[in-house]
């Protein structure tokens, strides 16, 4: 006689180490295996599309660093490059190259933490993490030099940069840079073809491109399905037209496509800074003229970049008052995990939490 | 470069294919009649030579008179976007048509607007509040609300 069975609900998160942040799943179970999943979210919602409509244009600059923390420096830069549409603004050659060598690091910190997570949840406990924070520690140290700050920088303004680099930072950057390729040599040296790794992860969680592009999908995890979308190559903003360097592509969706995405993107921003600090002008304005009380023109613009998890864009409206009338932030994190239903089904628990980590979302980001 | 689509050019052809369905034609973006929304989106989708394959974002805007509906739409193949916008006038009870039929990247972002402007997504398969609690009374975004 066969035993009676019936499907098991399991609640894992919103506090829990696999969830990064306050991220609920409701998991419907058939013993190990998952037959569904429910998303619950908004834990972190702080209503910042709201906050933003009582502060002034540049007061909301602060705030976008809460959105992914693990990448303020792309948030800043998304949001003023939209305000800098919408209001005309012209940014000075100099603070577009510093801006573009800036977002490159900040890529490459947040790949770290990307991968690092990830490792974790594949049960790597904090041996490969500790390797990455290694090298994050460099990118902020640096940005420490920039802002003063090490997690929510608030660097980048309206018009290009609150302030000119010091003196002391190109060399160090020069340092990191001459050691960066080194290192991620020794992350390939110890998972490329790291068996269990393999095993935990090849042909885990596949999303197809057509799937992943209905679905608003963009970043690591788009171009993990071998689809070559790039906004740095597809829309070209601040200079990127003018540096060489490859989109890095996987060959299935799964999640170590997504994980070795990741490592290859670290490479090529490695190269887009070489090329950035060779042309950067030595000397010129890092802001343009742009007045403190600042009102654009009535009307709305929309700038978006390739931030380190996909895009990121920030539509603004404004009444031509001193404060935006509505700002929409593209969450990128949480467009990421629309597919996540269908790309967990059939797996087991632990899958789950491989193929939730192998996504990369930051919770500041998912619930604004 | 992405291109940016001309809206008037668009508006045309769409308004002989489906006549009524076009409210206003500007270059930025075309003005879509709310009842006609899925036929329009679902052209802009499945006809080849414009291939929108790719909803980059929805948003809502809350302007008194009436409520603005964004879709932003980008076509990987040809690498061109456009911008449609739906109008609500009835602030006691707006509904739109949703889009999750023909992208699923809709799902949340319908929710989303649903909890937070309170526009109401006619075929949505899970309309409930996204971020804040079901009890929640009102909804923050309005302009009234605060």
């Amino acid at each position: 006689m066969a035993i009676k069975t019936e499907p098991f609900v399991l609640n894992i998160g919103p506090v829990h180490p696999s969830t990064h942040g306050v991220f609920r799943m409701r998991a419907t179970l058939d013993g190990e295996v998952v037959l569904d999943i429910e998303p619950v979210i908004g834990y972190l919602h702080r209503g910042i599309e709201k906050l933003a409509e009582q502060r002034t244009f540049t007061g909301f600059i602060p705030l976008t660093d809460r959105l992914d923390y693990i990448s303020s420096m792309s948030n800043n830069m998304a949001y003023c490059m939209a305000v800098e549409k919408l209001a005309g603004v012209k940014v000075p050659e100099r603070a577009q190259y510093l801006r573009v060598i800036i977002a490159e690091m900040q890529r490459i910190a947040n790949h770290l933490i990307a991968n690092g997570s990830f490792l974790n949840d594949c049960g790597a406990y904090f041996t490969p993490f500790l390797y990455m924070f290694r090298e994050r520690e460099k990118v902020v140290d640096l940005f420490e030099m920039l802002s003063g700050q090490r997690l929510t920088y608030n660097f980048m303004r309206i018009g290009g940069l609150s302030q000119d680099i010091p003196d002391e930072f190109l060399p160090a950057l020069r340092r990191f840079l001459d050691k960066m390729p080194a290192f991620i040599d020794e992350y390939d040296r110890l998972l490329k073809e790291n068996e269990v790794l393999l095993a935990r992860t090849r042909g885990v969680g596949i999303i197809t491109a057509e799937k992943a592009l209905n679905c608003s999908i963009s970043g690591p995890v788009l171009r993990s399905t071998g689809y070559s979308w790039d906004l740095r190559k597809a829309d070209p903003y601040l200079l990127y037209d003018r540096f060489n360097f490859d989109v890095p592509v996987g060959m299935q969706g799964d999640c170590y496509d997504r994980f070795r995405v990741r490592m290859e993107e670290m490479r090529q921003s490695v190269r887009i800074i070489e090329q950035a600090l060779k042309d950067l002008p030595l000397k010129g304005a890092v802001r343009a003229d742009v007045p403190q009380r600042l009102h654009p023109p009535k009307g709305e613009a929309y700038a978006h970049i390739e931030s380190p998890k996909g895009e990121l864009g920030f539509h603004v409206v404004s009444d031509n008052s001193i404060a935006p009338y509505r700002v929409h932030i593209r969450p990128t994190s949480l467009l990421n995990l629309t597919a996540l239903r269908e790309m967990v089904r059939g797996w087991k628990v632990a899958d789950l939490i491989v193929i939730f980590g192998s996504i990369d979302i930051c919770l500041g980001e998912v619930d604004r | 470069m992405t291109i940016a689509l001309s809206g008037t050019e668009l508006g045309k052809r769409l308004a002989e294919k489906f006549p009524g369905s076009i409210v206003e034609s500007i270059p930025d973006c075309l003005l879509v009649n709310p009842s006609l929304l899925p036929e329009v989106a679902g052209f802009l989708k499945d006809i080849p030579d414009l291939d929108f394959n790719y909803l980059n974002y929805i948003t809502s805007v809350d302007y008194y008179e009436y409520f603005e509906v964004i879709y932003r739409l980008t076509s990987t193949k040809y690498n061109h976007s456009i911008v449609l916008k739906a109008r609500c006038y009835d602030r006691e009870n707006p509904v739109l048509p949703s889009v999750t039929e023909l992208w699923q990247g809709a799902n949340f972002q319908e929710r989303e607007i649903y909890d937070l402007m309170g526009i109401r997504f006619e075929g949505h398969p899970n309309l409930k509040r996204l971020l804040l609690w079901d009890g929640f009374a009102g909804h923050p975004l309005r302009k009234d609300y605060l």
